[in-house]
Order: structure tokens, then C-alpha cells, then sequence
């Protein structure tokens, strides 16, 4: 029976600017498809988003125990998001240990949907809860409805011939059906995904669309909720747009970057989470020639990614921290041989295998030194999941321009939360021009071009241009094996400077908010979206503060110093130590602060807005929050 | 028929002006030559030809070898090169590695590369020690062995190379020597042709740290002796007098002397097409058994496996057939999208 804490006003429609709904409950109820088929929905109705997903490493622990409990969350509106929401509007918790887990993230007098069939006794041991918090009133600072969600489920699929276990499984989806009533949503973009689904198996195809059926209908015809709520479409640019995730939108950079380049892709990877769909993504592609390799090992992975850039392709390597850790060696190989190579690093937290599933920046120095000896390498971040999609083609233009390894340092964040994005026309693509060299007239295979200082692309197979490469010192110019020491500084430097050179296209750097002013926040990566919303509310308030969001790591651009100079302060927000902080430190001589959070999870808005204070001696110092209730079991 | 003309090659075109850097009197001089020499001969234009390898003294091959090449990372040649022949199944791409490299820290590459059977040539040059740091034992040293690491001799037992890449279901394995140049020669021959996977294991001696090795093979008076020539066909013979052959008994083999009624017709004769990999396993396992000849020749050569790099590239190909070539802006308006208006 449903229970409702708080009377309630006669039931109504109210028009809204915005919410953020989580779905929690055990890694097999179906959570991160209930999130993904919401936020589907509402992006085709036109509103902005941002969504993140969080599920535990384990693939099933034990149902109904804490370390299960997966979680899906979608921040809608009406006008701009730049991040997922620091807090909750409205939270289904599908069993006690999803609702002890999520319930500190849920906004005083906000929605609470739990599924009443869950909470019996041994539910409660399994999530360690004493008393039950239906009954306690624990819960009742929040519009509570306890609905009876397994057996209304399995009296509305009870015609179908389905076993218990089968119909349990839809349970979701009748969870899914109220929160679609919930805010005057069609269930129709879910029904084309059902169909298109579950193709051959009719059966549940009818079950899952009758559970959400009577989701819905039960809002509907049981007055549970006496309101309901309108989200109007959010006025973005005009276009065609998608809704995308990080890795999907690094592989299709990857697809675009080949067909610009006219050559074709080959990626060469070794299955790590977060890292791995871009491999699963990147081998649906076949129908553009691309070419996916799943290697024996991460160091397979990038060798065979190196011979690939040799033969010609566009090789490219995806990985996380631990993989990237064990190519480092290759890595030092590609800058020796000077090949054009794309090394996608998904962070996560670390150190050794840290947390698999969990976010972190700090595989920064990592990306930047870790190699034996001088080996600079660029090193590029998306902002953005859609932001992914420029940096694959940005990358790939970089390696193949200055015969480079590129780094793109994204993070689990990023890979698996979704956005909007405006899909762009072929036309807004960049060129990304190849050269093969085919001129055995004085051939060489370290003449350099005098702008890019990088070397020919000397494919194997072009008659009269055998030569020998290797991870031995060389001699410039003629490639011969050297060990004098003139010539090895010669090299060392050589090798910085072309890296240097990538500065030349980087375009200048624009803050945003105040151009100048009391302080200057400078980041990189997934830290765009929170920064950008606390920017926005500081400087409503007046202060003035800019945001400098670094794409390029290195080289840095050639204008940043002169950025800095004109605030009085300059804080860095990081998901780690303070890696960004310690360059731009000794690269300026700048007194910047750190603002460190290493959790494994994304800075709340509301954080980087104290600090933001605090740092203009506006309220007392803050630490990053202690979200230890939250993670507690994990 | 187009006549196409197929370039003429001597051993001089293969052959680079860089000044080479093994020890006087190294076996790997001797497999360079036949290598250069093979090549030549092949029929196969210069620039098809690529060269990769990992670390150590074999690793040096490429610099010495008028073709493209790449000299890599200690161990990861196997990987590299199947990057290389995945794009460009065209090439013809050797491997040139030693058993540190191999078979120690890219043993890994090697097993993955011999099960997918990429069109790749391997030579192992096998001189059962490490050369360029200076003398440790490699693991294909015997057991006991004194070296620099140590000192009272080694605890590991060591790998058989072609028990190893017949267990990895290489598709072609085989074994010559560094000084029988003419044997040589046709084995590299054999493997040239393969389209498969070839694994050559080259006997090669490191008269610095490790001279003699393989005397018992190589030494003259002993020579025909101790080897037996594996000759796809025909019988299992040896010995100075031709006189001594290999006789099938039961699950294993056995070593007999012709005469007193055993005739050829007796001895098992060698099959390099043999469907199990018990027979190949059994001739691989010979050498380490007291009084049986060490094998050299083709040990196995299944010629009907497909090459990994043909079956990704049919695969892409066959893809594009049923679905027609990726259409970019298609791609990427795929999925569900929206349209907001001006």
C-alpha cells in the first residue's frame, strides 16, 4: 500500500526549470538501463543534461548487499547543465542497502520511491540496517511513497506466461513508467528501444512495456503523486543533436580523424575498465575498415598499434592508468622512431588497481614524464563527454602533423557520463592532410620539415626508400645509429622542440568569466562542468572570477603565463594531489592553490563555490566534504 | 597472363653500408648471408620486404639488411609485426629475435602470434645465453649451467623452442644451423613460402660467452651422428654409415640399427603435415633423450590454416559488402537525435 508522509496539495501540473533524478539499487536490477532509457527520453524532448553513472566494480556482489549497489543519475532542464547536481530531486531506491547508500544525496522534502517488497527482514540484515526505515521515521522528512513494486509488477505481466525471476526483472521498468508520469514523459522512444532490443524475443519486449505501462497507470490512477511536474525544452543552439558519452564520442573522433585523413584506424587494446568501450564501440565499425585488434597484453596492445602507424594507418591505443603504466616503455619507442600514435589514458583511481570503476586526474605527471630518459610527449584532455569527439580529432591531427605519440587523458567521469551534442557537419571537421612520402631523391628518414621539425612518413612498400628505424640513439638526418654525445643533446632537444612546436596551433587562451580580476581558476579535464556552474553562480553574485580550462596540458599555451598575470589569484581544482598545480607552479612561479578532492567522484558544484569564497576571504576555510557515509561498504 | 618481370636481385642489393657490429667470428654472420642470399632469390621486389626485431645481438639484424626495418623494443617484435601485417597483409615481414628475447620476456607474443598464425617469419637465433648484456644464462640454457648470474650453475629448466611453438599450434615450425649454409638456405626457403606463421629455430653460436654450444650438432666427426635430417616423405635416417634409424613403438619412438632384418620400410617416415600434435612433440623431444639425434629440417608445416591477417581483413571486407562502405555524416547522426530549429 502507498504511503504518502506529507499531505500533499490536489493533484497538479507545475512547470519547472530543472531536476536531477537518481535510479539505485542492486547491479541486477537493471539501474544503469532504467538511467540511460530516462535520460534518452528526455534529451530526444529537447532538454540539456548531464548524467553519471556509478556502479561498483564487482560485476554481482552479493544481492542486496552495500558493495552491490549501482546508481544512475540524470540532471535535466530547461536551460544550461554543466554537471549531474550536487543533490537529488527525486530517489529510487529499489532496496534497503541502495536506499542507505543514496538517501544522504536526496534534497530535504524530496522524492523518495523505494520498492516496499524489498524491505522485509533479511533485506534489512543483507544492507546491516537495524530498524526498518519505512516504519522509524527516518524518512520522514521526505515525500516518502513506498510502492509495492515486484508484485504489482507481476500481476500486471501475469498473462504472459513469464516465470517469477523474468518478471522481477521488469520491475525497473515499472519504476521507470512513474517517473515518466512523473514528469509528463512518453514512453514512446522507450518502446522503439524495446522493440529494437529484444528483436527475436517478443515476450519481453510485451513484459517490459507492460511494466512501465502500469508504472505509469498506477500514478495516474492511484493519485499517488498529487503533482506532477513540466520541464520545457532547454534553448540550445540550433542543430541535430545526440545524446553521447565520453568513450563513445573518442570513437567517433577516432572513425572521423581516418576518413578525414584518408587512412585507415587500427586500434590496438588490452580490455580495462573504464577504457574498454571504446574497443567494443570502435569494432562495431567495420563497415568504415576499421581494424580492432584485442591484444594479448597492454604492451601488445601499443606495439601493434606502433607496427600499424608504421604500415601507414592512424594506430591508436586505449587504456587505463594500470595498462598505461605497462606502455610506457612503447611510448618512449614511438618518440625514439617519431610515428604518429594516439594513446587514450580512461583515469581512474589508483594507485595499482585503485578503483576500477571510480574517477581520479591523476595519471597528469604520469602522461607527462613517465618514461625513462627525455621523452616529452603532448598530452591532451576533453572538457566535456562531447568534448571527446574534438580531442580524438585534435590528437589524431597533432601525431600525424609533428610524427608524434599524443596522449589524451580522459577520465571514467567522462567515459561514461552522457551529454547533448550537437552532431557537427563533415564540413566542420578538420582537415587532416597526410603525406607519404614517395621521393627516393635524396631520401632520408630524419630530414625534418623546418616548421614542424617532424620526420617523413616512409611507408614499407615504397619502392626505393628501404631504410632502418629504431629505438636506438640516431643520427639526425640520416637515421644511422650514434652514440656521440653532441649529437645525442642535439637529438634530446630536437625532440622537445617539435613537441613545443604543437604551441603554434594552439589558439589563444580565453577566459571565461572576467578577463581579469580577483582570481583565475585554472583546470583540465572533467572538472569543466562543476567549475562552469560555480563561475557562473559566483559571478552572479558579483565576483569576478575566470576560468581558464586547459585542452592542452602540453605543450601549454604560449599565452597562459600573461592569463595568469592578470588576477590577483589563481586557484587549481583537481581530482588528485595537485599535479596540474605543481607545473603551473614551476612553470610561473605562481603562488596558485590547490583544491584537491581524491574520492573517486566528481566535485559538487557547491564545493568549488566555497572554496571560490573562501579564497576571496569571503567565509572560513573549507576541506572537501567527507562523503565517507556515502561509501561506506565499498 | 601478364608477364610481370620479376626483379633480379644478387646478395649485394640486400646488404647495407652500415659497419657491423657482432664479434668477429659470430654465427649470426652466417645467417646473414643466407638470409641476404634467400631474399635474392625470392622473386620478391626489395621494398615488400621488412624487417623487425627486439633486443639483443640478433635484434641488430635490420641495420644490416637492405629493406625496411625496424628495430624495437626487447621482446615485443612478435606484436609489432602483427600490427604491421594486419594493415599491410602484402609485406613480406621476418622477425628476427634470440631466445632472451623470445622466449623470456616476449615468450608472451611469441605463443599469442603462433596461435593466430599471423603471416609473420620468425628466426630464433638460439645461442643459449645472453649476448649484449654479457653473458647470463637465457631459458634455453641447460641445467647447471655456470654463467655471470650464475655462478653455481642454473636451478631453471630450460625451454625446447619447437615443443614451445608446436604447443602454441605454430603452423609451421623448423630447425637449422647456423654453419650448414646449404640447409639452411632451403629451410628459409620453406618458410618464405608458408603463409602462415614460420618458426625457425637457428642453432647459432655465441663464441664469446657461450663457444660450443652446440658442438655435438655442429662438430664434424660428430655431426651425422648426432643430427637427423627431417626430409618431408621420407624415413628417419642417421649416422655416419647411414646406418641407425627412428622406429615408431607404440606412443613412442625408438632408436634403431638397420640390419638383422630391420629395413627403411620399418622406420617411421616424416610427415611435416602430421594432423596430431603428439608426432611433431615426439621428433621435438628426441634431442634430450640420451642416444637419439637432435631433428633439423621441417618438423611441421600445415599449410590450410588461414593467416590472422586475412581473416580481419575478409572480415572488413565482408562487412562492407553487406552493409556498403561507412558513411561518416550517417554515423554520426546515428542513433536517436533531436532537432532544435532556429
Amino acid at each position: 500500500m502507498p504511503l504518502t508522509t506529507i499531505e500533499l496539495p490536489k493533484r497538479k501540473r507545475e512547470v519547472i526549470d530543472q531536476a536531477v533524478i537518481r535510479f539505485c539499487g542492486d547491479s541486477g536490477d537493471g539501474m544503469q538501463i532504467t538511467g540511460s532509457q530516462f535520460t534518452n527520453t528526455v534529451a530526444l524532448y529537447g532538454n540539456d543534461l548531464a548524467t553519471f553513472p556509478d556502479y561498483p566494480a564487482e560485476i554481482r556482489a552479493p544481492a542486496g548487499t552495500l558493495p552491490g549497489v549501482s546508481g544512475f543519475q540524470v540532471h535535466f532542464s530547461s536551460s544550461d547543465v554543466y554537471t549531474p547536481g550536487d543533490s537529488v530531486d527525486v530517489l529510487v531506491a529499489m532496496n534497503p542497502a541502495a536506499l542507505k547508500m543514496n538517501l544522504p544525496d536526496l534534497k530535504t522534502n524530496g522524492i523518495l520511491i523505494v520498492n516496499l517488497d524489498s524491505f522485509k527482514e533479511n533485506d534489512l540484515r543483507k544492507a546491516q540496517i537495524v530498524t526498518n526505515p519505512l516504519e522509524d521515521h527516518s524518512l520522514d522528512g521526505y515525500r516518502l511513497f513506498a510502492v509495492e513494486l515486484t508484485k504489482m509488477t507481476r500481476a500486471a505481466l501475469k498473462d504472459l506466461g513469464l516465470d517469477a525471476k523474468s518478471m522481477d526483472r521488469c520491475k525497473n521498468f515499472f519504476a521507470l513508467g512513474m517517473c515518466y508520469w512523473l514528469y509528463n514523459r512518453s514512453m514512446e522512444p522507450t518502446h522503439g528501444w524495446l522493440q529494437e532490443k529484444f528483436k527475436n524475443k517478443q515476450q519481453l519486449v510485451q513484459a517490459n512495456k507492460l511494466a512501465m505501462q502500469a508504472g505509469y497507470s498506477y500514478c495516474e490512477a492511484t493519485e499517488a503523486f498529487q503533482i506532477s511536474y513540466e520541464i520545457p525544452p532547454a534553448k540550445l543552439a540550433p542543430g541535430v543533436y545526440r545524446n553521447i558519452s565520453g568513450n563513445a564520442a573518442l570513437a567517433l573522433g577516432f572513425v572521423a580523424a581516418s576518413q578525414k585523413a584518408g587512412i585507415p584506424l587500427f586500434l590496438g587494446s588490452y580490455p580495462i575498465t573504464p577504457a574498454s568501450d571504446i574497443l567494443h564501440e570502435l569494432s562495431m565499425y567495420k563497415d568504415f575498415g576499421v581494424i580492432t585488434f584485442q591484444a594479448e597484453d597492454e604492451i601488445a596492445a601499443i606495439t601493434s598499434a606502433i607496427g600499424a602507424a608504421y604500415a601507414g594507418a592512424l594506430g591508436i591505443t586505449s587504456t587505463s592508468g594500470p595498462g598505461m603504466a605497462l606502455k610506457t616503455e612503447a611510448l618512449g619507442l614511438a618518440v625514439a622512431v617519431e610515428l604518429p600514435l594516439v594513446i587514450c589514458d580512461i583515469q581512474r583511481g589508483g594507485p595499482s588497481t585503485g578503483l576500477p570503476t571510480k574517477t581520479e586526474q591523476a595519471d597528469l605527471l604520469q602522461a607527462l614524464f613517465g618514461r625513462n630518459s627525455e621523452a616529452p610527449i603532448p598530452v591532451l584532455a576533453p572538457s566535456s563527454p562531447g568534448d571527446c569527439f574534438w580531442i580524438a580529432l585534435e590528437a589524431s591531427r597533432i601525431a600525424i602533423k609533428h610524427m608524434v605519440p599524443v596522449i589524451v587523458l580522459s577520465d571514467g567521469y567522462l567515459a561514461n557520463g552522457a551529454e547533448p551534442w550537437k552532431v557537427p557537419t563533415i564540413e566542420e571537421l578538420p582537415e587532416i592532410p597526410v603525406h607519404f612520402e614517395t621521393n627516393p631523391e635524396g631520401f632520408l628518414p630524419y630530414r625534418r620539415d623546418p616548421v614542424t621539425l617532424s620526420r617523413p612518413w616512409a611507408i614499407p612498400g615504397t619502392p626505393g626508400l628501404e631504410h632502418r628505424i629504431g629505438g636506438i640513439e640516431k643520427q639526425d638526418v640520416t637515421g644511422n645509429i650514434n652514440y656521440e654525445p653532441l649529437n645525442h643533446e642535439h637529438m634530446v632537444r630536437l625532440r622537445a622542440a617539435k613537441v613545443e612546436s604543437v604551441a603554434n596551433d594552439i589558439p589563444p587562451v580565453i577566459p571565461e568569466g572576467d578577463e581579469s580580476g580577483d582570481l583565475l581558476i585554472i583546470a583540465w579535464g572533467s572538472t569543466h562542468g562543476p567549475i562552469t556552474a560555480a563561475l557562473n553562480a559566483q559571478r552572479e553574485k558579483g565576483r569576478r572570477v575566470g576560468h581558464v580550462h586547459l585542452r592542452y596540458l602540453n605543450p601549454l599555451p604560449r599565452d597562459l603565463g600573461e592569463v595568469i598575470s592578470r588576477y590577483k589569484k589563481v586557484l587549481v581544482p583537481e581530482m588528485n594531489m595537485g599535479q596540474l598545480l605543481m607545473i603551473l607552479r614551476a612553470k610561473y612561479l605562481v603562488d596558485a592553490q590547490g583544491y584537491n578532492k581524491i574520492q573517486g567522484k566528481p566535485f559538487k558544484t557547491s564545493e568549488i563555490e566555497q572554496k571560490i569564497e573562501e579564497m576571496l576571504g569571503l567565509s572560513p576555510s573549507v576541506a572537501v566534504e567527507d562523503d565517507t557515509d556515502e561509501q561506506a561498504g565499498e | 597472363m601478364t608477364t610481370a618481370t620479376l626483379p633480379v636481385y644478387t646478395k649485394k642489393d640486400f646488404q647495407t653500408d652500415q659497419e657491423i657490429r657482432w664479434c668477429p667470428g659470430c654465427g649470426d654472420y652466417a645467417i646473414l648471408s643466407a638470409v641476404q642470399m634467400v631474399f635474392a632469390d625470392l622473386g620478391i621486389p626489395r621494398e615488400k620486404f621488412v624487417i623487425i626485431s627486439g633486443i639483443g645481438c640478433s635484434s641488430r639484424f635490420p641495420y644490416y639488411m637492405n629493406t625496411f626495418g625496424f628495430h624495437t623494443i626487447h621482446g615485443r617484435a612478435p606484436a609489432v609485426a602483427t600490427g604491421l601485417k594486419i594493415v599491410r597483409p602484402d609485406l613480406e615481414v621476418w622477425v628476427a629475435t634470440g631466445d632472451g628475447d623470445s622466449l623470456s620476456i616476449g615468450g608472451n607474443h611469441t605463443i599469442h602470434m603462433l596461435r593466430r598464425n599471423v603471416g609473420l617469419k620468425v628466426l630464433l637465433f638460439n645461442n643459449k645465453i645472453y649476448g649484449l648484456t654479457k653473458g647470463q644464462y637465457s631459458p634455453t640454457s641447460e641445467v647447471g649451467k655456470k654463467t655471470k648470474s650464475t655462478p653455481f650453475g642454473t636451478t631453471d629448466r630450460p625451454f625446447n623452442p619447437i615443443s614451445l611453438a608446436i604447443g602454441s599450434e605454430a603452423t609451421f615450425v623448423a630447425r637449422s644451423v647456423d654453419v650448414f649454409q646449404q640447409h639452411l638456405k632451403d629451410v628459409l626457403r620453406k618458410a618464405a613460402a608458408h603463409k602462415g606463421s614460420a618458426y625457425v629455430e637457428i642453432l647459432q653460436n655465441c663464441n664469446i660467452f657461450n663457444d660450443g654450444a652446440w658442438e655435438t650438432v655442429t662438430e664434424k666427426d660428430a655431426r651425422s651422428e648426432n643430427i637427423v635430417q627431417l626430409e618431408h616423405g621420407k624415413p628417419l635416417i642417421f649416422g655416419k654409415k647411414r646406418d641407425k634409424g627412428i622406429r615408431l613403438n607404440g606412443l613412442d619412438l625408438e632408436v634403431v640399427q638397420l640390419g638383422n632384418g630391420i629395413t627403411e620400410k620399418d622406420l617411421l617416415v616424416h610427415d611435416e603435415k602430421h594432423p596430431r600434435a603428439a608426432y611433431a612433440f615426439l621428433l621435438a623431444h628426441m634431442e634430450q633423450r640420451p642416444g637419439f639425434p637432435t631433428p633439423i629440417g621441417v618438423l611441421r608445416s600445415w599449410d590450410q590454416v588461414p593467416r590472422y591477417e586475412d581473416l580481419i581483413n575478409d572480415q572488413i571486407r565482408e562487412v562492407q559488402a553487406r552493409r556498403g562502405k561507412g558513411d561518416l555524416a550517417k554515423l554520426l547522426r546515428s542513433g536517436d537525435t533531436w532537432e532544435l530549429k532556429a
